[in-house]
């Protein structure tokens, strides 16, 4: 018996995502279990939704806010490192800090009176809170490039354009991907207060919970939003090796 | 190939450079010297344009240099730097093959040229093509960074400092292969350095800088025999001035042919300097010479390093 075959065991990942799918299709089966530690309780466990379709619209919302702070943020971002942005970098920092400052509630709380309830309000919410560590982590990347990497890029005869994309771009990339990691993971977790206005999420357990004293709800949605935190950190933590692998090679 | 007319450049209210008129044909090595803010890297960066000079004229091939747009003006010229700035997410190959790769070449014609670069470069390639940067010595690294600057097969090779972080050992073998590099492409190079010995070596004219200005061009014969000023003879070093010129020539231009003497023999492509070193350390004041082959090719006598003057 060789114990190669067994090596995928030992990674946290797999752990991860299989206790996330189990506890997610199989949360019906903790009914008893629930009960039995909540006996208070009229209704022990969560049913208004399947914990399936509530983590995939809370996947769907994170997806898209993220997506749509890394877009902006990343653009902005290289804006600011070329020449021609360079003065409009103060700017553009104070107005991402001012982003993460105003809690995303008070974004919501101001969304919803203009464009109504539903999950709009929630991803503009959520995209600018999430664009903070993204700008940061760009501009940091791209500084962190070697001034002679980009002298000799320059003198060998890469474009502006070129010199972006074949040298700084990967180079900045593991630092960006940092802050898009991280970016990520605090949006995992404040996309459950989109509940309160209307969106579907893994928050919609947790703010019924609160609301009805039901701390069984609570837990649950906690338990699978706390999965699905780790388990995204881990995916992030496997590319970011990829794409780092230039700098402790095989 | 190079012609710089009352060229100026100035950094605010420093004037880094000042009416440098300077014309460098093609074959030609040039040594650019001078001390620290003498001007020699700025008028090596204003040839590709990396610095834009305020007056004059610089004309490549006859035209002025901005006439071209600089990206294409910059890949006719291979550049190499003392920081030596390989890309250190790509690989040694793919690092070279950087300049091809912007000219279009058939992937076929690239990966040719890589191997013949590294071979050339001393760098067996099938151990070395697949490696990244960080798995390379300084010495390493910058052969890779000589061959990058080469790969494009460029009409004129830019080099600022590029053997000043090496030790020296390995910068000397460096020197060596560049020399040779330059006998065999005839490509004219353009090469930035403070350090004499390495000019003395490798230059077919030296071009000594101070404040902006030229102060002295020549081989390097002319300016260790015939010092405009002070500050030549200065620069290039009183103490030992006769042995750098002892330097400039080989045992292969004294040697007395058909003679022949007992000992251990010395190649006829050492340096006189070397072989004064020899007949002191030997207590003789003859040596056997060989050829490349190893055959013999007659005597040097301790009389011939003083016979004509260099």
């Amino acid at each position: 018996m060789t114990t190669k075959n067994w090596l995928w065991l030992r990674d946290p990942l797999v752990w991860a995502l299989a206790a996330l799918v189990w506890l997610v299709f199989g949360m019906a089966h903790l009914k008893p279990l629930f009960a039995a530690a909540f006996p208070a309780l009229d209704r022990p466990l969560y049913e208004q939704d399947t914990f399936v379709a509530l983590l995939w619209s809370h996947v769907e919302i994170v997806a898209v806010s993220s997506a749509v702070a890394v877009v902006v943020g990343v653009a902005a971002a290289l804006f600011v490192t070329r020449a021609a942005g360079r003065e409009f970098r103060p700017l553009v920092e104070t107005l991402v800090a001012i982003g993460q400052t105003v809690p995303p509630v008070a974004v919501l709380a101001i969304a919803v009176p203009l464009i109504g309830f539903g999950e709009t309000p929630a991803l503009i919410a959520l995209a600018l809170y999430g664009l903070l560590p993204i700008v940061r982590a760009t501009i940091v990347g791209i500084e962190s490039v070697p001034e002679a990497v980009r002298e000799a890029a320059t003198g060998l005869g890469l474009g502006g354009w070129q010199r972006l994309v074949r040298a700084e771009l990967p180079l900045a990339l593991p630092v960006l991907l940092a802050g898009v990691r991280t970016s990520v993971i605090i949006n995992i977790g404040t996309a459950t207060i989109a509940s309160t206005v209307g969106a579907r999420t893994l928050g919609s357990p947790i703010i019924v919970g609160l609301a009805g004293f039901n701390t069984a709800y609570v837990i649950q949605g906690a338990l699978v939003v706390g999965l699905l935190a780790i388990t995204v950190d881990l995916l992030f933590d496997r590319a970011g090796r990829h794409f780092d692998r230039w700098r402790s090679p095989r | 190939m190079i012609e710089l007319q009352a060229v100026g450049k100035s950094f605010g209210a420093t004037l880094a450079v000042d009416e440098l008129s300077l014309t460098i044909e093609r074959g030609e090595f040039v040594v650019l010297i001078g001390a620290s803010g003498s001007g020699k890297s700025t008028t090596l960066k204003m040839i590709n344009r990396l610095v834009e000079h305020d007056r004059g004229r610089i004309l490549f091939l006859g035209q002025e240099i901005r006439s071209f747009k600089p990206e294409q003006l910059r890949r006719r010229m291979g550049y190499a730097i003392q920081s030596i700035g390989l890309f250190p997410h790509w690989t040694v190959a793919r690092n070279v093959a950087a300049v091809p790769e912007l000219l279009g070449w058939s992937t076929q014609r690239i990966v040719a040229r890589v191997d013949e670069l590294l071979a050339l470069l001393g760098l067996e390639p099938g151990a070395y093509r697949q490696r990244y940067p960080s798995q390379l010595s300084g010495g390493q690294q910058q052969r890779v960074g000589v061959a990058r600057a080469l790969a494009g097969d460029p009409e004129v090779l830019l080099m600022d400092e590029p053997f000043g972080a090496l030790d020296p050992i390995t910068r000397q073998t460096l020197q060596q292969e560049l020399a040779r590099i330059h006998r065999a492409s005839g490509k004219t190079i353009v090469m930035v350095t403070h350090d004499i010995d390495e000019a003395l070596r490798l230059a077919t004219r030296i071009v000594l800088l101070d404040h902006g200005r030229i102060v002295q061009a020549g081989t390097p014969a002319q300016l260790l025999a015939e010092p405009a000023n002070a500050f030549v003879s200065d620069f290039v070093g009183r103490s030992d001035l006769g042995l750098k010129l002892l330097g400039l020539q080989t045992v292969a231009e004294r040697v007395r042919a058909g003679e022949n003497v007992a000992g251990e023999p010395v190649p006829q492509t050492l340096s006189l300097r070397d072989a004064l070193s020899q007949f002191v350390v030997r207590r003789v004041d003859r040596l056997p010479v060989v050829d490349a082959h190893g055959l013999p090719a007659g005597v040097i006598h301790f009389a011939d390093l003083l016979q004509r003057a260099p």
